[in-house]
């Protein structure tokens, strides 16, 4: 499941990169999504990981928790 | 995981949260500027604390009513889950406030203005109670007693947490928004409908998230009580 997720997120992160607009001046056009707008999805891109991070850390915990308690 | 429907909402609140809070328009305010955008992050803190601690007030009622221990392990988990958030308002105010209010370039607001703020030290006043019930809890050794001097005390905290930091702050002249003149983030027609968009959204994916953890420490406290509790 946790594996599972985790390529739906990669999937997610490598996407981002084909809705780059056509430049303006006429330069090849580039994936470069990343690196418009003074770089701002590229902190979007690390506060999510560290959320995300988090949120499957609790998930791991939650699933440990929920043996013990049918353990006995 | 137990329960989940909820938990995933938390995570895909948040997301949208992180992504659009970010990314989305604010309005464009002097002083501010971008810092806007803490409101989804910083304001949203103390109302996932204010929620925490009326869900454990809740629990020390329940608790007196029916004298059920477990009641009790869930009124004290809300309470430092409650807390921890409080602090980690208090930490990202402090930044927040150091480069809008107290910045060296804007002079018309001084540090006594600041020190003088009502929020800073209603909220502190609130903190500081839910503390001493945690020293008060914690310095009882009899479980009984313990369960019960805490529930009474937490309506107690409770209590005072109403007037410093629901009333005080808004009778009071602020540098916060919604001082005198009313309560902006409730206040439909006040806050930027962008604003909004995210900000009520971020509330509930925040809450959900505190709540979630605090379910994960009851139930461990649960199965570490076990003896107690069925006995």
């Amino acid at each position: 499941m946790i594996r599972r997720t985790l390529t739906l997120l990669l999937t997610f992160l490598l996407s981002t990169g084909l809705f780059a607009q056509t430049d303006a001046n006429g330069q090849a056009e580039m994936a470069d999504l990343m690196r418009s707008n003074g770089k701002i999805y590229v902190v979007v891109a690390v506060i999510l990981t560290i959320l995300l991070g988090l949120v499957l850390y609790l998930v791991r915990i939650d699933r440990k928790i929920s043996r013990l308690e049918k353990e006995k | 995981m137990r329960r989940s429907w909820w938990k995933i909402a938390s995570v895909l609140l948040l997301v949208y949260t992180f992504t659009v809070g970010i990314l989305g328009e604010v309005p464009r305010l002097p002083q501010l500027e971008e810092t806007i955008r803490n409101l989804y992050f910083h304001v949203c803190m103390w109302f996932a604390m204010m929620i925490l601690f009326i869900i454990s007030v809740v629990h020390a009622i329940k608790y007196l009513r029916t004298g059920d221990l477990r009641s009790d392990i869930c009124s004290r988990e809300y309470a430092v889950v409650g807390i921890i958030l409080g602090i980690l308002g208090y930490a990202t105010g402090a930044i927040w406030m150091n480069y809008t209010w107290a910045d060296p370039n804007i002079p018309n607001i001084t540090f006594s203005i600041i020190a003088k703020e009502p929020k800073l030290i209603g909220a502190a006043i609130a903190l500081l109670i839910y503390f001493a019930y945690l020293v008060l809890r914690d310095s009882i050794q009899d479980i009984d007693k313990k369960a019960r001097v805490s529930a009474v005390y937490n309506i107690f905290a409770f209590a005072m947490l109403f007037p410093s930091i629901w009333i005080l702050p808004r009778v009071l002249p602020s540098l916060h928004p919604g001082g005198s003149e009313g309560n902006p983030a409730l206040d439909f027609k006040a806050a930027d409908a962008r604003l909004r968009m995210v900000f009520y959204p971020a509330i509930a994916g925040w809450t959900l998230l505190a709540v979630w953890i605090t379910t994960i420490k009851i139930r461990i406290r649960y199965i570490k009580d076990k003896s107690i509790l069925n006995a």
